[in-house]
């Protein structure tokens, strides 16, 4: 009897983990689905697109969708191709990735281990930045960027990303330093290290996890914005997420929708890569209680 | 004159007084310890002198140099921290090294004052590892060598070894005072361990919510605490303090201690001190250390004045190099230690030896050694 219910057992449990697998399998299928259709249509003529069979593999494979979107597609006026506007967003995302990073590490730094009368006021402010929705700062951030001379210009998206991403990158910084033992600083500070000394010496080579994941999050933030990118750009200085926009949805012509699948890829390929590629590392700073919730 | 002044300190959070009027000189070469229950202010006093946090009053000296301005690094002091406090990132070698790179000592030199700590801590095969590749004791020696490589005038010690297992701490304990002997370095201790405190120290700073309570040799405040607190933090087990009450009789003063049941206990006492006949007909505490209440047998021959008396035996502690017997006087339990092969049975009348000339009293309403 107990050899039977012991097969019952081992049969429950087979069962059970097939439904699971099955499930999961489900769910991933569904998740990649829009991937696959982007990919698969990227490739193909457009012909076989208007013929209607969406999730069919191409007949006749060709890249010249993706030559098109990169070098030669109309964008807005001129038929550059996406690749311009590539390179715009790398020269704003790039700098402002670095300069809100470095500058939440330092703010997370002296808030931490240089406390001050009143630096949680201070931090509660920068907290509170991190919930303001981006419209309502439309208007002053364009004055201000008036003012200083750097309306429509690449260095005055990097101002704006870089000015607003400094609250979430403090909030990262500063809940990630708050773990790290102050004896640390204390000892440094009896070796004689100086301030800059102490954060490059002892704080930053410890902080590897929470850079990774202050620099995804930005990076992803920064690269995937629209709005800042539509309001403060002018022709020489529009990003790529503005780009696709006016790729996809020129009003003259055919839409070719080939051409558009494989634009959306190149757009979304530098995120992707970020996290496959630190992926990892993101989960494991999140664990170390950099964001909570 | 004295190497290390602290001069009456005080340190305020707000409100909050965490140091008051705290007076303390330790001589060159002096093992100076602060003991105290937690959060009595200790830790904070060594952050004091070592430039940690600022002080809200008074003044500290090295070398009869005032150094409450000076930046930690320029008191030319070394600390070495609970945790040890090393840098993850680095290695054993640059740890100990770290504070001369930054002084920007030139390397060669810089690895020989590494080389010689190393082998002076018996480290030396430990240099190229992370510390968190090390054992317990090893963080510590490597905490001390990072310490000793500065030869600062003060060596600051934050509960070192208060994260290591106990046979190791023992053998810690006898490593730091081997190294003050052979360095005669003046060293300032923070501990909340009283065994600690009597094994090392030259000086004893005993502390109690920012107060300091006494300061004197580690022989003054076992034998001589200046009130209750001290007599019951120093010494394991604790001193007994019995109420009590004072009388004449004929030419001396004799200690009246009442028992349940029984006739009270009354002794002579010898040398009283000159403010114990104001107490005549009052109520003292009569403080007693066990080991002054031993068994006829075992009561030191020295002493000048031992009265016995019939005690009942409540509990018996064999604790393999002594006995412990508790008994009841004046409604507390008191606890005489006797010698290890003492034949006694708990339930039994026995006779126990009063050493009283190492008995104190202290006046329980402001509980101070009466004198």
């Amino acid at each position: 009897m107990s050899t039977a219910s012991q097969d019952v057992a081992t049969r429950n449990g087979v069962f059970a983990r097939a439904a699971i697998y099955a499930i999961l399998i489900l769910f991933a299928v569904y998740y990649l689905l829009p991937l696959y259709v982007m990919l698969a249509n990227s490739l193909k003529p457009l012909d076989e697109i208007r013929q209607g069979n969406m999730l069919a593999l191409p007949h006749q494979w060709t890249i010249a969708p993706w030559l098109s979107a990169w070098s030669t597609a109309q964008i807005g006026v001129s038929p550059t191709g996406l690749k311009p506007y590539f390179l715009n967003s790398v020269m704003m995302v790039v700098p402002a990735v670095a300069i809100s990073t470095i500058l939440g590490a330092l703010n997370g730094y002296v808030l931490t281990k240089w406390r001050f009368r009143g630096d949680t006021i201070v931090f509660g402010m920068m907290l509170l930045a991190c919930f303001i929705p981006f419209q309502i700062v439309l208007i002053p951030s364009a004055r201000i960027l008036g003012l200083l001379h750097l309306a429509g210009t690449v260095p005055g998206l990097i101002l704006i990303h870089a000015i607003y991403g400094l609250g979430f990158t403090t909030l990262f910084f500063r809940n990630y330093y708050e773990a790290f033992p102050t004896e640390l600083i204390r000892a440094a500070q009896i070796d004689g290290a100086s301030f800059f000394q102490i954060f490059r010496r002892i704080l930053l080579p410890s902080s590897g996890p929470i850079i990774v994941v202050t620099v995804i999050w930005q990076f992803t933030n920064i690269w995937n914005d629209f709005l800042f990118g539509s309001s403060f750009s002018s022709v020489d200085s529009i990003p790529l997420t503005v780009a696709l926009n006016n790729l996809v949805n020129s009003s003259t012509g055919v839409k070719e929708y080939n051409v558009h699948f494989a634009g959306a890829i190149l757009a979304a390929l530098p995120t992707l890569i970020v996290y496959i590629v630190s992926g990892r590392y993101f989960v494991r700073g999140l664990m170390a209680g950099a964001v909570k919730g | 004159m004295p190497f290390l002044e602290i001069d009456n300190l005080q340190k305020s959070y707000g409100t909050a007084k965490i140091l008051k009027n705290v007076s303390l000189e330790i001589e060159e070469g002096g093992f100076l310890v602060l003991v105290g229950p937690s959060g009595c202010g200790k830790s904070t006093l060594l952050n004091t002198i070592a430039g940690l946090e600022p002080i809200t009053g008074g003044e500290i000296r090295i070398n009869g140099q005032r150094v409450n301005e000076l930046h930690p690094s320029k008191r030319d002091i070394a600390m070495v921290f609970q945790s040890y406090a090393l840098y993850p990132n680095m290695t054993v070698a640059e740890n100990i090294g770290f504070g001369m790179e930054i002084r920007g000592v030139p390397k060669p030199e810089r690895d020989k004052a590494i080389a010689e700590v190393a082998q002076l801590l018996q480290i030396g095969h430990l240099l190229d590892r992370k510390p968190s590749q090390l054992s317990g004791g090893q963080r510590q020696r490597v905490a001390m060598g990072r310490a000793l490589v500065r030869k600062p005038q003060v060596f600051l010690f934050d509960e070192p070894l208060s994260n290591l297992d106990a046979k190791l701490r023992i053998d810690m304990r006898t490593e730091i005072k081997r190294l003050h002997q052979r360095m005669g370095t003046t060293i300032v201790y923070v501990t909340h361990d009283q065994i600690e405190a009597m094994t090392l120290a030259t000086k004893i700073a005993v502390l109690k919510d920012g107060i300091l309570q006494q300061f004197g040799s580690p022989a003054e405040i076992y034998n001589n605490p200046a009130n209750m607190f001290v007599a019951d933090f120093m010494g394991s087990p604790a001193m007994n303090l019995i109420p009590a009450t004072v009388a004449m009789n004929g030419k001396g003063l004799q200690v009246v201690m009442e028992r349940e049941a029984r006739e009270p206990i009354k002794l002579p006492i010898a040398h009283a001190p000159a403010g114990l006949g104001a107490f005549q007909g009052k109520k003292v505490m009569f403080g007693v250390r066990p080991e002054a209440l031993t068994d006829p047998e075992g009561a030191d021959r020295d002493a000048k004045a031992v009265a016995t008396a019939d005690c009942h035996i409540e509990v018996v502690e064999p604790a393999g190099s002594d006995t412990f017997a508790v008994t009841n006087l004046g409604g507390k339990a008191v606890v005489a230690r006797l010698r290890a092969d003492a034949h006694i049975q708990p339930g039994s009348n026995a006779p126990l030896a009063f050493n009283l000339s190492k008995a104190v009293f202290f006046d329980p309403a402001t509980e101070d050694r009466i004198v």
